[in-house]
């Protein structure tokens, strides 16, 4: 199966990063850019027998791995065959 | 003995040997992270600064999953004494040895320089030469140093004086001016509930000689080889 994680930095986290892209996106004369956060995405190729089992697999390893659970969230965007 | 943990990517292992054996006179050993066990006769772990595992993923995330920290995690709860310094800090949080994160400082840039801490906790086994309100003067060098953790955590880590050092000026003074990368309360080390583990951004293993640039790192490092009873300088 194919999976797909998206880990982003909880509200509260500051993100200099994402400011700084922010930034650069005025820069580039896009000022309707008003804020910008920066995450990761994950491409997880996995075999499981089922959607289910392999969902159970991604939330484990998005806690113990792919997120800090102190400063990032993750979600399990898609998960296809 | 101390064990110093080399991880693909540390870059002061050699550094913190020399401190400890050369500059100390204490043993002083390089284990590699593939060990799931320390060496026989092992009293103390030194994690070094480095890149390990090129920071991939977060600073000190893949390390927290490589065999010698199961080793030191089991050390560290039977009471061992655990210092870790920079990439060796952000590894101990990652693994969970001591709670919150450091991220990327608040301004992007990576800092290398000489700052002032102070002693906010003078204890054994990592401070015990020096007292409380002592101003050191130890370089740092990283990109994500940011302490950072919520404010149940923060209050929890200030009531039971586990912040050890902080940021400041050369007076001692604590505030915005003295704080290098946007760490929250100004921390620069932190330990755990027990007091057997510290984790801290500066380097004092680059402290150790006058011809560096300074000997406050000896503070640091002489007091944990007092606490194993090896230190002779």
């Amino acid at each position: 199966m194919r999976a797909l994680v998206h880990v982003t930095l909880k509200p509260d986290v500051l993100d200099p990063q994402g400011k700084a892209i922010q930034h650069a996106c005025s820069s580039l004369g896009y000022g309707a850019v008003e804020e910008v956060r920066q995450g990761k995405l994950f491409e997880v190729a996995l075999s499981a027998n089922s959607e289910e089992a392999a969902r159970k697999v991604l939330a484990e390893l998005s806690e113990k791995l792919l997120a800090n659970p102190v400063i990032e969230d993750y979600e399990i965007v898609r998960i296809e065959a | 003995m101390f064990s110093v943990i080399q991880l693909p990517g540390s870059n002061d292992d050699r550094d913190m040997r020399f401190a400890m054996k050369s500059i100390l006179g204490c043993e002083a050993e390089l284990v590699w992270h593939r060990s799931s066990e320390l060496p026989p006769g092992t009293e103390g772990v030194l994690l070094p600064g480095g890149f390990s595992y090129g920071d991939y993923l977060r600073a000190g995330a893949m390390a927290a999953t490589s065999p010698v920290m199961g080793a030191v995690k089991r050390f560290a709860e039977a009471g061992g004494p655990v210092l870790g310094v920079c990439n060796g800090f952000q590894v101990l949080c990652e693994s969970g040895l001591l709670p919150g994160v450091l991220i990327r400082n608040h301004h992007l840039h990576f800092v290398c320089d000489f700052v002032h801490v102070r002693v906010e906790r003078a204890a054994a086994p990592f401070t015990s030469r020096v007292r409380e309100g002592d101003v050191l003067r130890i370089p740092i060098k990283h990109g994500e140093g940011a302490y950072f953790a919520h404010a149940d955590t923060l209050e929890e880590l200030e009531r039971d004086g586990r912040v050890w050092l902080r940021y400041c000026d050369a007076d001692g003074r604590v505030g915005d001016d003295a704080n290098p990368n946007g760490t929250l309360h100004g921390i620069a080390g932190i330990g755990n509930a027990r007091g057997n583990v510290l984790g801290l951004m500066p380097h004092p293993e680059h402290a150790v000689e006058a011809s560096i640039g300074g000997l406050d790192g000896l503070a640091i490092l002489g007091s944990l080889a007092d606490a194993l009873g090896g230190g002779r300088s």
